[in-house]
């Protein structure tokens, strides 16, 4: 084997080991930031040793023994200078874990629970959303700051003193290594799911021509998804998100023309949808209900999205079944853009007329005055109720309000063909 | 990146997988899961039909074909960051499986 064989392959297996062994170092050192140093030591005596050695038949517990041998040998340095009482205990832990044996010993749940609390720490509250989203991908799907960095579209140093600054964050406040219980799990879950979210929006809004690894985001973003689904399959939000992701991915090859336009969800090329992926979606959905979490707000957005999903053509689309989910939709997170969503529904499903009397109850709502989708819907159904000239200045106006230099180009034709009819 | 794993060797009747193998390879299938990794997997049947198209006319054969190599055991469809990742994963199941190749392919589409 070449050293660079040996790096590559020794890159795999961090990939894979990574986020338990950091989980599992965090147990025992309660201290997200010293066990990542400490996995990182395990990963440099790696890349000595491996090239010459070969890759162990375990990897991942001998990571985990060398890692557990670094922190030994730092609580003991830090012993001769000042021993303190917390550390006392932590070496005490450290003894028993090593006597114990290696990661074999843990059974897989029990490393579960080391993810799902590294989770949850990952995405603490305390931290700001997009130290969250860092320490995410650095710790769980174990991304580098320089990977983060160009998904992102920020510099590297940015990244390194966010996740820096996040560590330190979570050890001066003494985050518990714990899943929260009772009310509390509710609103951390939210935040996880948040997180994962957000990461997969970050690659979904990258085009064909963006960098790979800004669209990687979206199989990070799933992966994770896939990882929290076996760490806790009772939560139907989590079945909700990924089914949302799943079928939201499952778009990812029609969405984008071959100019690197966007190509928006109706005139999508069907056939261009990746049938594993809604498959594995609509299961997931169908999960989400069977838990009687119907009505979460990630599953009402992964209904709407199988509505399509489901239909072969546009025609066929259940419009009435998604303006419901709209509604529901709307109760649970009362918001501007999804009563738009719901009128847009409304009017496919019931005609433009009862579309259009929704859309006008929202050209007052000040969060909606420069978003161009308003004056677009708006001008849609004023166009199919042969209200051309008023369509035409409602197009024009959209135009006048889009970023996207190819959406103007539709909106302005669409303005045209309203003064030729 | 997708990648598909398979075995490949020749359709020879052998004997049957042990009782331990199999729940070897079930708590191996166990962790794609909980790795995130596995989008679908599946076992073969021992024998294929096989269906040939030459100069318009087709043809249809079962097996087995005792000339090539041919898609034995199982296949697994998997989404990783990397090929070295896709191969990591073959290697640990190559290891509870023992003798016997496994192919590793990245899937373009999908």
């Amino acid at each position: 084997m070449t050293a660079t064989d040996a790096h590559h392959a020794i890159d795999a297996v961090w990939r894979i080991e990574s986020p338990r062994l950091i989980a599992g170092l965090t147990r025992i050192v309660r201290d997200v930031g010293l066990a990542e140093d400490l996995a990182q030591d395990a990963l440099v005596a790696a890349l000595e040793q491996w090239p010459e050695s070969g890759v162990p038949d375990n990897p991942g517990a001998w990571l985990m023994a060398t890692a557990k041998h670094r922190a030994i040998d730092r609580l003991r340095r830090n012993e001769r200078l000042e021993r303190k009482q917390e550390e006392l205990g932590r070496d005490l832990v450290l003894q028993q874990e090593m006597s114990v044996g290696n990661l074999d010993a843990a059974t897989p749940d029990d490393v579960g629970d080391d993810l799902l609390r590294l989770m949850f720490i990952a995405c603490h509250p305390i931290l700001a959303p997009e130290a969250r989203v860092g320490l995410t991908l650095r710790l769980l799907a174990s991304l580098t700051t320089e990977e983060i960095a160009r998904a992102f579209l920020v510099p590297v140093s940015t990244i390194a003193q966010r996740i820096v600054r996040a560590k330190r964050t979570l050890t001066e406040a003494r985050v518990p290594f714990e899943v929260p219980v009772g009310a509390e799990l509710d609103a951390r879950l939210a935040s996880v799911l948040q997180v994962i979210y957000l990461v997969f929006n970050e690659g979904y809004s990258a085009t064909a021509g963006d960098d790979l690894i800004r669209a990687g985001l979206c199989e990070d973003a799933l992966r994770l998804g896939r990882i929290l689904v076996g760490l806790a399959p009772q939560e139907s939000e989590v079945h909700g998100l990924v089914a949302l992701m799943e079928i939201q991915a499952s778009r990812s090859r029609a969405r984008v023309g071959p100019s690197g336009e966007i190509v928006l969800l109706l005139d999508q090329d069907r056939a261009r949808w990746d049938p594993l992926l809604i498959a594995r979606g609509l299961a997931a959905l169908d999960r989400a209900e069977k838990l009687g979490g119907a009505l979460g707000p990630y599953a009402l957005q992964a209904a709407i999205a199988a509505c399509h999903a489901r239909a072969r053509t546009p025609a066929e689309t259940d419009w009435a079944r998604i303006a419901a989910l709209y509604d529901a939709l709307a109760q649970l997170t009362p918001s501007p853009v999804v009563e738009l969503n719901r009128a847009v529904a409304v009017g496919m499903a019931f005609g433009p007329a009862a579309g259009l009397e929704l859309v006008d109850a929202l050209t007052a709502e000040p969060s909606l005055r420069s978003y161009h989708f308003l004056p677009s819907a708006r001008g849609d159904l004023l166009a199919k109720l042969g209200r051309l000239e008023e369509a035409r200045a409602e197009f024009e106006r959209a135009a006048s309000l889009t970023q996207n230099a190819r959406e103007r180009d539709l909106l302005l034709g669409r303005a045209a063909a309203c003064s030729r009819s | 990146m997708r990648f598909l794993l398979y075995e490949t060797g020749h359709a020879q009747p052998s004997a049957p997988p042990s009782q331990q193998m199999m729940e070897e390879v079930g708590k191996f299938t166990e962790e794609t899961k909980r790795a995130g990794i596995l989008l679908a997997t599946g076992g073969l049947a021992p024998l294929g039909t096989r269906v040939r198209s030459s100069g318009g006319k087709l043809a249809v054969t079962d097996g087995p074909f005792t000339e090539t190599k041919e898609l034995t055991g199982g296949f697994a469809l998997i989404e990783v960051k990397s090929r070295e990742e896709a191969i990591e994963w073959a290697k640990r199941f190559r290891k509870i499986v023992g003798d016997g190749e496994s192919v590793v392919q990245e899937v373009f589409g999908g």
